[in-house]
């Protein structure tokens, strides 16, 4: 088998936060990502999954360096980018791209299309005008635009068609692993689709891995290989998308699942809706972070954190629950 | 009292930049009753945000202008009226959730003083009243912890909080319309439900309508009654949720619904995708707006603009095979397998 790309150990992200009382320290902190681990293979789709503010961007923002952890490590073909120097650093971030949940706070507005587009390639002096431009009008057309798009200014597009600018600028560079946080959110379902299909076709070509956050478990089933549920700044499950849909563990998982929007306007679905709204990262709940919302809560939940336990078929989820495979 | 809350007829919205002008909006027109939920779908750019924003009169003017039409609210013409009029409108009949919820919170001020100044704005509260009703806005959208995280600045909140803020200051008003721009779109699904849910409730406790403005085809089915389907500035299709959903007609309503995931979706498929892209609004459309990307499309619809024609009871198409007499025969969705396309 072969070695992982990115392998990730026990990384964590704690925010500490303004005391309301002015000139004292506040020993508070938001636990935005705590203690997440897992491998990404070479040319594999992760979905990473969960309910707003469980620090899906956050752990993605750690991945590629934006942000600096509290503790744990990140490493890319086995070289840990946390404390690497910062000349190799930017070296080795090339590799690693990102698109941006938010298409319409990543694009500067002073900079024509074609210039944010060949920003990457002029910063890492790739290629003349005549290269760049080309390159320029190339990735225009794969990601659904047209030509004369590169002369127009940001503020003149759609928040969909934005999002397209973002994913060229992302691919310019022949990435071998993209961050997608939220890609294809903003984006109206035909062009979703072509997205989709793109990312797709742009991952056989190339052997791209793509760390895919979406909300939407139609597009996640769609696109990914394994998938990762995040609840409250841990992984609470994680399998592949087969054994996710199909076998969901843990009651978070199943609670998601129902939640996924109707197919028709006849549809009368079931749904598990969960109680009272999500927990406060700040004071999390003890024992399982979910045990207050969760519909089979039992004694021990609020007392004891459940471990990730390894249910078979390459499957791991934390519940009380569960048993060892 | 009339049932008839909303009505809009013709609406026109013009970008102007030096010589060229986009026509963002061109000739909308629908009716939404009380306590009655409209949605507004349709490919990026086709001026969804521009119709829901020039209900408003938040046009930013120049470039742009609304230059005609008329939106009757209660029987009065929003277009006539004086900007200390629309004001009073606005945050206490209408308010909206705009599309993009990190440029409209205000960086510098915390999420609460934000809560507090739109509750103050439109009602007579104390300041003490205010931070009570701030706080359990709060809670009814489902942050946690709302004492605390009053004092946050919106960098602090994750994208989907900073949207249930906006929402929370949308609702603190009570409006007899809300409009919702893409309003769960940065939200996970089960807080989406919640959100939908919360809506609904909303809308039972104060009989207010809805404007959902989605890519989302299962919001639409989900809280909606009538759809409106845009193309290019125009409406292509309207009708009831079930007839829309049932018997589509537009040979763009067709390539929106083809092009969902749903669960019937093999992941070895190709996804069906519209080819093209949507026009240049700076151009003079000359006939149909869909008809370089339509593969139904004959020589008339690249000459003459279809009409909307009401081809069954409460449904409307703009397409020229599509009409009291005639149909359309929507051809088989194609499923390519990945591996065949790519050769
Ligand atoms: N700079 C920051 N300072 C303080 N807290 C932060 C900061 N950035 C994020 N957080 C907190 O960390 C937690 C995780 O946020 P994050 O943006 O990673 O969530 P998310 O899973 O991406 O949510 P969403 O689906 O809404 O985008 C949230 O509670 C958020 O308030
Ligand atoms: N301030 C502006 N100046 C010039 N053109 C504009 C402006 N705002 C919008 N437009 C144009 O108006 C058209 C409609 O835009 P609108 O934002 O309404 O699209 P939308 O349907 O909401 O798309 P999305 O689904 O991407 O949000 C687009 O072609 C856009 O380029
Ligand atoms: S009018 Fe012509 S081009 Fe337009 S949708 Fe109908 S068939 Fe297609
Ligand atoms: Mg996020
Ligand atoms: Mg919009």
């Amino acid at each position: 088998m072969s070695e992982p790309l990115l392998k990730v150990r026990d990384l964590r992200k704690y925010f500490p936060i303004d005391s309301p009382i002015p000139f004292k320290k506040s020993n508070q902190s938001v636990k935005a990502v705590d203690g997440v681990s897992f491998d990404v293979m070479p040319g594999e789709t992760l979905g990473v999954v969960g309910e707003s503010g469980c620090g899906k961007s956050t752990m993605a923002r750690l991945v590629n360096q934006l942000i600096s952890p509290s503790s744990g490590t990140v490493e890319f073909r086995g070289e840990n980018l946390i404390g690497m120097d910062a000349k190799k650093l930017r070296e080795t971030r090339k590799s690693i791209q990102m698109v941006f949940q938010d298409p319409y706070a990543s694009l500067d507005p002073r900079k024509t299309v074609g210039e944010l587009i060949a920003e990457p390639l002029v910063i890492h002096r790739i290629g003349d005008k005549a290269s760049q431009k080309k390159r320029v009008l190339e990735l225009l057309e794969i990601v659904g635009l047209s030509h004369y798009h590169a002369k127009r200014y940001p503020y003149e597009f759609s928040g969909g068609q934005r999002q397209r600018i973002n994913i060229a600028r992302a691919l310019v560079l022949n990435p071998d692993i993209i961050i997608c946080d939220e890609p294809v959110s903003a984006l109206d379902v035909s062009v979703q689709a072509q997205v989709i299909n793109l990312l797709k076709e742009l991952q056989r070509e190339y052997n791209l891995t793509y760390i895919f956050i979406s909300h939407d478990l139609n597009v996640v089933r769609y696109m990914c290989d394994r998938i990762a549920v995040m609840y409250l700044g841990k992984i609470v499950e994680m399998g592949t998308y087969k054994e996710i849909y199909e076998n969901p563990k843990h009651p978070y998982t199943k609670a998601l699942l129902s939640a996924i929007p109707k197919e028709s306007p006849h549809d009368n679905k079931e749904r598990i809706i969960l109680k009272d709204a999500i927990p406060n990262p700040i004071h999390p709940p003890t024992g399982c972070h979910f045990h207050e919302r969760c519909p089979f809560m039992m004694d021990i939940c609020s007392t004891k954190i459940p471990q990730l336990l390894d249910t078979g078929n390459g499957h791991i989820a934390s519940c009380h629950l569960l048993k060892e495979h | 009292m009339s049932n008839e809350l909303l009505k809009v007829e013709n609406l026109e919205v013009q970008f102007k930049s030096g010589s060229t002008v986009t026509k963002a909006v061109n000739g909308v027109s629908f009716t939404l009753n009380r306590k009655e939920n409209i949605g507004i779908v349709g490919e990026s750019g086709s001026g969804k945000s521009v119709t829901a924003t020039s209900l408003l009169r938040l046009i930013p003017t120049p470039p742009g202008n609304i230059s005609g039409g008329k939106i009757l609210f209660e029987g009065k013409d929003l277009l006539t009226l004086s900007d200390k009029e629309m004001r009073d409108i606005r945050g206490n009949d209408i308010s909206m959730i705009f599309q993009d919820p990190l440029t409209s919170l205000n960086p510098v001020f915390s999420v609460g003083d934000q809560i507090m100044e739109s509750i103050k704005l439109h009602q007579k509260v104390s300041k003490k009243e205010a931070k009570q009703k701030a706080i359990q806005m709060l809670q009814l959208v489902g942050i946690p912890a709302p004492e605390k995280r009053l004092n946050m600045y919106p960098h602090e909140f994750s994208g989907g909080m900073r949207q249930r803020v906006m929402i929370a200051i949308a609702l603190s008003c009570n409006p007899k319309l809300l409009i919702a721009d893409e309003p769960t779109t940065a939200l996970d699904v089960t807080v989406q439900a919640q959100i939908l849910e919360l809506m609904k409730k909303l809308q039972d406790e104060f009989n207010t309508s809805i404007i959902m403005i989605t890519h989302d085809l299962g919001v639409v089915w989900e809280i909606c009654h009538k759809v409106l389907v845009m193309y290019a500035g125009n409406v292509i299709e309207y009708g009831t949720v079930e007839e829309i959903h049932d018997q589509p007609m537009h040979p763009y309503t067709w390539g929106l619904l083809d092009s969902q995931i749903t669960e019937s979706v093999e992941d070895h498929e190709m996804l069906t995708t519209i080819p093209g892209s949507p026009p240049d609004l700076r151009q003079e459309i000359k006939g149909c707006p869909f008809a370089p990307r339509c593969s139904y499309a004959r020589d008339i619809c690249f000459s003459k603009a279809p009409e909307m024609v009401e081809v069954k009871e409460k449904h409307f198409v703009a397409c020229h095979f599509q009409t009291k007499e005639t149909r359309l025969n929507r051809k088989e969705r194609s499923t390519h397998v990945r591996a065949v396309v790519k050769s």
